[in-house]
């Protein structure tokens, strides 16, 4: 599977949103409904599914879908 | 795993008690007091109420009324108890330990006993503690109790706190057995994140000045989203570690108890572990809040009260909290 759609499965499984909702640009708070729990609990499960462990320091910068599968694309994983 | 009538003597929990204080605090009620609402609190905690006691109601009073119904569970006299461990972050005062007044109140005249300190871990710790005496042939029987006044030592200015706590206290009752009561235990401690969960002040570092007053040293301090990371993968890790080590799997567990901090946290463990363990999770935060020492004894009574548990049920017990600290056991209920 791309990287990209193991990241929108993620997403549609953690935030309970549809997957064309789940956008590259679509933002986690304020598109799709992610409190300060969320957004932690979801970075801990791409660092436990691509094994890459992601600072604070950067995952505060992971606003948006396309930010995430950049940063980690960044990080060599496909 | 346990051979039977080999002479080694196994500890094994024969009864539970639990006590929670007349006052509920919604919260409604808090939104009178700090900036929040009932629908914030709810999906960030699952907390919609906690306790409070009296202000004449002390821990040892809380321990006192667990302790008993948990000896009158267990069907022991006050005075066949050898050891009191009160697991507590909110002592009636630095010294004499709780358990001494819980000794006094309860008529425990053979018995010793010491107040342990590891804040949401330390009835895990306690339980541990007691199961090596027993298990070593010095003490019979333990009274391993968790009771907190966590309203005395909740900052009730600040709204990322205070929603959190509440009051209460559960207790077990642990004999020694012929068969195995406690089939696996793991503990841990992190001192390097000590900064995580703290109450700075009222040890010898911060001793009480205005200073430490106008610096609200004296409540507990949290760093929320690192605990929530560090919470979800210790607990899951132990729940692993000590499933395996009872020779069991998660499917022959009958009934989870992880602490009650927060119901996002249990949700994300739950996720995080083998097969469908959400619905084995006993969950009381909703009433209670997190009473840290006192929420795991508090759920496993409450669950035996309301038919939860039973005799010779598989029980999962999972904690962790200031220290860091984090424990587990898996225990064959009454076996």
């Amino acid at each position: 599977m791309a990287l990209e759609d193991k990241v929108v499965d993620i997403i549609v499984d953690k935030l309970g949103v549809t997957r064309d909702q789940v956008k590259p640009e679509a933002s986690l708070i304020e598109d799709l409904g992610a409190d300060s729990i969320d957004t932690v609990d979801l970075v801990m499960t791409f660092e436990e599914e691509f094994g890459e462990s992601i600072p604070d320091e950067d995952s505060q910068k992971l606003k948006t879908v396309g930010d995430i599968i950049a940063y980690l694309k960044s990080k060599g994983k496909e | 795993m346990h051979a039977m009538s080999n002479g080694k003597i196994y500890a094994a929990i024969r009864g539970a008690g639990h006590y929670a204080p007349e006052r509920v605090l919604t919260n409604d009620d808090l939104a009178k007091v700090v900036e929040t609402n009932d629908e914030w609190i709810r999906t960030r905690t699952g907390i919609s109420q906690r306790r409070i006691a009296r202000p004449d109601e002390y821990t040892s009073d809380m321990a006192t009324a667990a302790a008993r119904m948990a000896l009158a569970d267990a069907g022991v006299a006050p005075d066949e108890v050898d050891l009191i461990v009160v697991a507590t972050c909110t002592p009636d005062m630095i010294f004499p330990a709780t358990a001494c007044l819980v000794q006094n109140a309860l008529g425990c005249t053979h018995a010793y006993g010491f107040d342990l300190s590891s804040a949401c871990s330390g009835f895990l710790m306690a339980l541990e503690t007691a199961t090596g005496a027993i298990e070593s042939g010095r003490v019979r029987t333990a009274l391993v109790i968790g009771a907190e006044k966590l309203s005395s030592i909740t900052d009730w200015t600040k709204r990322e706190t205070c929603v959190l706590f509440g009051d209460g206290a559960g207790a077990v009752v642990v004999q020694a057995s012929e068969r195995p009561g406690i089939l696996s235990s793991q503990m841990g401690v992190d001192g390097a994140l000590a900064d995580m969960l703290s109450l700075p002040a009222s040890g010898c570092r911060h001793p009480a000045s205005e200073q430490t007053l106008a610096d609200r040293l004296h409540y507990v301090h949290m760093s929320g989203g690192k605990t929530f990371k560090s919470a979800v993968r210790v607990m899951a890790d132990t729940a692993v570690q000590v499933v395996r080590d009872a020779g069991l799997t998660f499917d022959d567990i009958d009934l989870m108890v992880p602490h009650q901090a927060n119901l996002r946290i249990i949700e994300a463990v739950a996720a995080r572990l083998e097969g469908d363990l959400l619905p084995k999770c006993f969950v009381n935060l909703d009433r209670f809040g997190n009473t840290s020492g006192a929420s795991i004894p508090l759920a496993l009574s409450e669950a035996q009260t309301l038919g939860r548990i039973k005799p010779h049920d598989k029980v999962l017990m999972v904690a962790f909290g200031g220290g860091l600290s984090w424990g587990g056991i898996v225990v064959e209920w009454k076996p």
